[in-house]
Formats: C-alpha cells, structure tokens, sequence
C-alpha cells in the first residue's frame, strides 16, 4: 500500500498499510519511542482501505481490514484515522491471537503483582488503569490483558489507552500535550484522545507478573464492595475473553487456574478518586 | 495504492517446494503470510513449513496456526460424531465431504486445512426425515429469509445453512453434488452406493468420487473464490489416488471429464511438476487465481468479477439469473 509502519506493543508485531497518510503519521508520533520490531515480519497485517471507490477525496472514509477482517464493519472517517488503525490492530489481537488466553481487561502492575480489571465499555476500567497508570502502578494495557498459558503470569499490551469523553478532561490536563494524540470528537463512542503509557510501561512491555487481584468496576454509583464467587468469575471471563473458545482446553486449564488462585471483587464508585482510594485499599488486603 | 509483488505466487511456490521459503527477505515473508491468511491456508502452509528453517519472527505465527489447525479439525470431528448420532436412529449413510471427510480419513488433504461448516450427503429421498431430526438435535435455520428459503429449496444443491443453537457451528446438508440448475449433473445416487465406509457409520466419498466433487465445485459452480485452497485439496487427492486409472471413466459418468482434466492441469501447473501443457483458459484461471497482492488484497478487480458473473452464468438460465440478481440487489447485496 502506499503507506505503511511496523510496530511493536507487547508481544505483538503489526504492519499497518494505509491509503492516507495521516493516521501513520499520528502512529508514527505517538508510537515514537516503542521499540522497533526485531525484524519486518510482522505477526499481523492492517490495512486501511478506501472504503468505496470515490472515498479518497469525498467524504474520505476508511475501510478496516486486514489478515482478520469483518466484512460488515462500518466505515470511518478520515478524520477518525488514528482510532481506525488503533481498531484494526485490535481486531487483529482479537480474532487472531493465540499465544495468551486473552481477556478484555485493563491491568496495571505494582512490586511485581498484577491487579486486572475488567467490565463492558463505560465502566470506568480503561479510565482507572489510566490514572493508576499516572499514580505509581504500571500501565500493562487498557483494552487486552494477556494470560499466558503456562505460567499463569499477566502479560502486558500497552497500546495508546483510550481516553473517552469526561476521561479525557480528568486526565489530559495532567500530561505534557507530546503524550497525546489528536482530539477525535463525535465518533462512535462519543469523543476519544489517545494517551501514550509513560516511559517505564512503554521500557518494560516485555515483563510479565503473577495476578493478585481482579476488579470488576462499575462507575457511577454508590461506593460498595462485593466479593465474585469463583464460579461467577470464570463465567464473565469467558465472555470477556474473545479467544477462549478457540484455544480449547489449554485455555480451559489457564482460566481456572487463574479464578481459583485470584480473589475477585465487584466495585461501585462514583468518582475516580474514590475509586483509587478503594483500589489501593483493597490491594493492600489481598497482598 | 501500491500493488507490491504478487503474494499468491510466492505462496504457491512455497506449498510447492518448501525449501524456496529459505530465500525470502522480510517483505516477501509479510506477503506470504497475508496471502496464506486470505487464502485460508496458512494451516496447510505451517504444516508444510514444519521443521524448516525459518525465521525466528515467523516460527510463532506457524505454530500458531498448526495449533489452530489441530483444533478445528478436533471440532469438526466432533461436530461429525454429533451429525451422526443425531440421524442415527434414520438408518441413513451418512456421507462426509470436504474437510472434515479429509480429516476423518487422516488424508494428505486435511493436514492443517482450515475447516469451516460440516458439509454431508445424504440421499435426497431421506431429505425430509433428515431436516426433522437435525431440528430434533438442535439446530436451526441461520437465515430466515423467504426468497432464500425458496430459492435453496427449489434450486440448490443443499438445503440452506443450519447452524447449532448452542454449539454455533454450520451444516451444510447436500442431497445432489452441483445445483440443480448446473448445465453437469454428477450423480449423486452413485457416489453414496460407492462411498466408503469409516469407523462409527461415517463414510467418506472413494476416492475418485472425491476429486470429482472437489473439481465439481470449483470448476462448474465456483467463480475461484478460495480457488488456491481447492487446487491444493485435488493436488492431494489425485496424488493419493491408489490408481490413477479409474478416474477418467468415473469423471466421465459424472459429466466431469472435462473440468477432472483442466483441474489436474491447474494442479500440476501450481503444486506439481509442471509438465502439462496449458491452454490458453487454464492461463486466464491461473491470472484469476493469484490475483492477490503483497497487502493479501485481491488485484485485478475485473477479470475477479468477470468470473462473479461467470460463475452464476455457469449456474442458472439467463432469465432467471437476471431475476436473481435484481432481487439480490434490491435486498442491498453487492459483490465485493
């Protein structure tokens, strides 16, 4: 294609082919000081294409695809171009990845344990790993924890966290404006500006740690604490994993592994400090 | 937008003679893997890799896709025993096809293959009792829609997809081997009386019947989408043949003869010797089949859709294709 990156996040290798060159280009800024990939051949190839014949000038729309695609995916604009490649590398992850039983969860790392927090869009995951990110802990992902199959360690894919909507206020006036990414305003999710993890989570990207606690938070409500059931666990975890299924029994094995060896919690907040005020309380329990 | 080297060649070349993956630089690796993905056959490609040297960046992502292979081919294995002992009690053959039938049989064909929906055969006298007791075992209709409920009934080769209500997986049940539409008409009563049987009343196709039906569907009902996947199936199955004579005068029964000898050649020109003489269309085939570029993006958008509206010439009558077509368009339904 006419344009086109390689980068690395984690232990995942992208060759990002585009139409345009302006979401690259924001890649390119934002991805600065990851390190380069070992060699060019990449684990997975994006593409974003024209999504019709007269998008390149018109109304400039792009189509996400790649190795692994949707072929009802619809179409974004041009101006949203660093989230779609940010969305075409995740699908990738999310359809094709099988060295790590993977799980939609945000986890950040502290004197060698992991805390994991997952839960569905809006819950406040992406914006609490963020803001423990800036706080002392480090940033191991906002969108994908990878559970690794034989040791039971967290393995980390510090992408660009997404910053959504009030997010972006609570956080943005925080950080020096190198780390972030344009002001998407009115896509799918509302607003979105991307964030690049601070140095030491970008150095130790390679680095995994065993899981000592998971976190389901839920923004918006009264603060309140309630033990999951390890049955209860292992069931939202298969649905928050989007490979599960796919790796069969080893994934089976990893994810019991985990729920039996990890104490889980429900936690209700209704802002983010109160938030963090409960989280380092309840990792000073379990530790 | 650039094109870069055409992938599809350098993965034909490296399912054909293995040791050629040795010479490629990076780019070329990033090709072939795009074009293995998109062809759906980077399982067999891994496999066909296995205990090479590779580089070390590309090692992972070829066990991966072995890893992924053995399991597909575990599920579909299982999704078999499920077809069986849901018509166990009908007394009915019940015939595998395409990758499952490869993989049951521990046949060349099946080693990595990817392997979609569960495609069987069963006589076309028992279609009734066999839809009802598939329903009875759980699966339903995956597409509820009138116009294709009809059109399959009427038209098609199959009955429309069923999908498994709580183990989401696909069968295809085929009662004849080319729509019925089709200007061939292989004989479908004939391959079951000479299907052969496996352990617990599964039976596979003979093995002349089973490069019939792969050439059947790609030369006569296909517009090659997938084509690359379908020529290393024949490459194989006309390889593992116990006795290559028998095959002519079985293609010739099924009014194959002509598409079993342009589907040898094809094999041969991509994963053989490349000895037999082409004709001037098994060259337009061969364009149409490695049109994908070095992004594993399909090129040459309009010999593609020459063989999109070739392949529905191929299967209906001009009046009821141009039918079909404005119904299908009016629905919002585009070739890509």
């Amino acid at each position: 294609m006419t344009h086109a990156i390689s980068l690395r996040i984690g232990p995942a290798t992208f060759r990002v082919g585009s139409a345009w060159p302006g979401p690259l280009r924001d890649l390119a800024r934002l991805y600065a000081d990851y390190p380069a990939p070992l060699d060019a051949i990449a684990d997975y190839t994006v593409r974003l294409e024209l999504a019709g014949w007269a998008r390149r000038w018109v109304r400039p729309s792009i189509f996400i695809t790649g190795d692994h695609g949707l072929a009802d995916a619809a179409p974004m604009s041009l101006a949203h171009g660093l989230l779609a490649a940010e969305m075409g590398m995740n699908l990738q992850m999310a359809l094709g990845w099988r060295r790590h039983l993977l799980l939609h969860a945000s986890s950040v790392e502290k004197d060698g344990r992991v805390l994991v927090m997952t839960g569905e869009s809006g819950s406040g995951k992406s914006t609490l790993a963020a803001q423990l990110g800036e706080r002392g802990w480090r940033l191991m992902g906002d969108e994908f924890a990878l559970l690794d199959l034989h040791s039971g360690d967290i393995f980390a894919f510090p992408r660009l966290i997404s910053l959504k909507n009030r997010a972006i206020d609570v956080i943005a006036g925080d950080v020096p404006a190198s780390r972030l990414g344009p002001m998407l305003r009115g896509t799918a999710k509302g607003d979105i500006r991307h964030l690049v993890p601070r140095a030491d989570a970008v150095a130790r990207m390679d680095e995994g740690a065993p899981p000592a606690l998971l976190l389901f938070p839920r923004f918006g409500h009264a603060v309140d604490v309630r033990p999951v059931a390890q049955g209860e666990t292992f069931m939202r975890l298969t649905q928050a994993s989007t490979n599960y299924v796919a790796l069969g029994e080893p994934g089976f094995a990893a994810l019991t592994r985990f729920v039996t060896h990890v104490p889980a919690c429900a936690i209700d907040f209704p802002s983010g400090d109160e938030a963090i005020a409960l989280v380092e309380q309840l990792w000073a329990e379990a530790l | 937008m650039g094109g870069g080297p055409l992938s599809a060649a350098l993965l034909v070349a490296a399912l054909r003679d293995p040791a050629s993956v040795e010479r490629l630089d990076a780019a070329q690796w990033n090709g072939l893997i795009a074009a293995a993905r998109a062809e759906r056959l980077i399982g067999t490609l891994a496999v066909r890799l296995e205990g090479r040297a590779v580089p070390e960046t590309a090692r992972p992502l070829l066990a991966d896709a072995r890893l992924d292979a053995g399991r597909e081919a575990r599920g579909a294995l299982w999704e078999a025993d499920r077809a069986r002992a849901a018509l166990a009690s009908l007394g009915v053959p019940l015939v595998l096809l395409k990758g499952t039938a490869y993989a049951a049989a521990g046949l060349r064909a099946g080693q990595g293959r990817f392997i979609g929906d569960l495609d069987i055969l069963v006589p076309r006298d028992q279609l009734d009792a066999v839809e009802a007791a598939l329903f009875a075992a759980g699966w339903e209709w995956v597409k509820p829609d009138p116009y294709d409920d009809a059109y399959y009934r009427r038209w098609m080769h199959e009955l429309p997809p069923m999908i498994h209500a709580t183990r989401d997986r696909m069968i295809d049940v085929h009662h004849t081997i080319l729509p019925l539409t089709a200007r061939q008409t292989p004989d479908a009563t004939a391959m079951i009386a000479q299907a052969v049987p496996l352990d617990d009343d599964l039976h596979i196709l003979s093995p002349e019947d089973r490069v019939c039906h792969a050439v059947a569907h790609l030369l006569a009902d296909g517009d090659l989408a997938g084509g690359l996947r379908n020529i290393w199936d024949i490459y194989c199955l006309i390889a593992d043949l116990p006795d290559p004579v028998p095959l002519e005068a079985r293609a010739r029964r099924h009014g194959l003869l002509s598409h079993v000898r342009q589907a040898r050649r094809l094999a041969d020109a991509l994963y053989g010797q490349r000895r037999l003489r082409l004709t001037s269309w098994d060259r337009i085939v061969l364009r149409r089949l490695l049109a994908r570029d070095g992004w594993g993006r399909e090129t040459r958008k309009l010999l593609r859709f020459a063989f999109f509206l070739r392949s529905h010439w191929l299967r209906m009558p001009p009046l009821m294709l141009a039918r079909h077509l404005w119904t299908k368009w009016r629905k919002g339904h585009r070739p890509r």
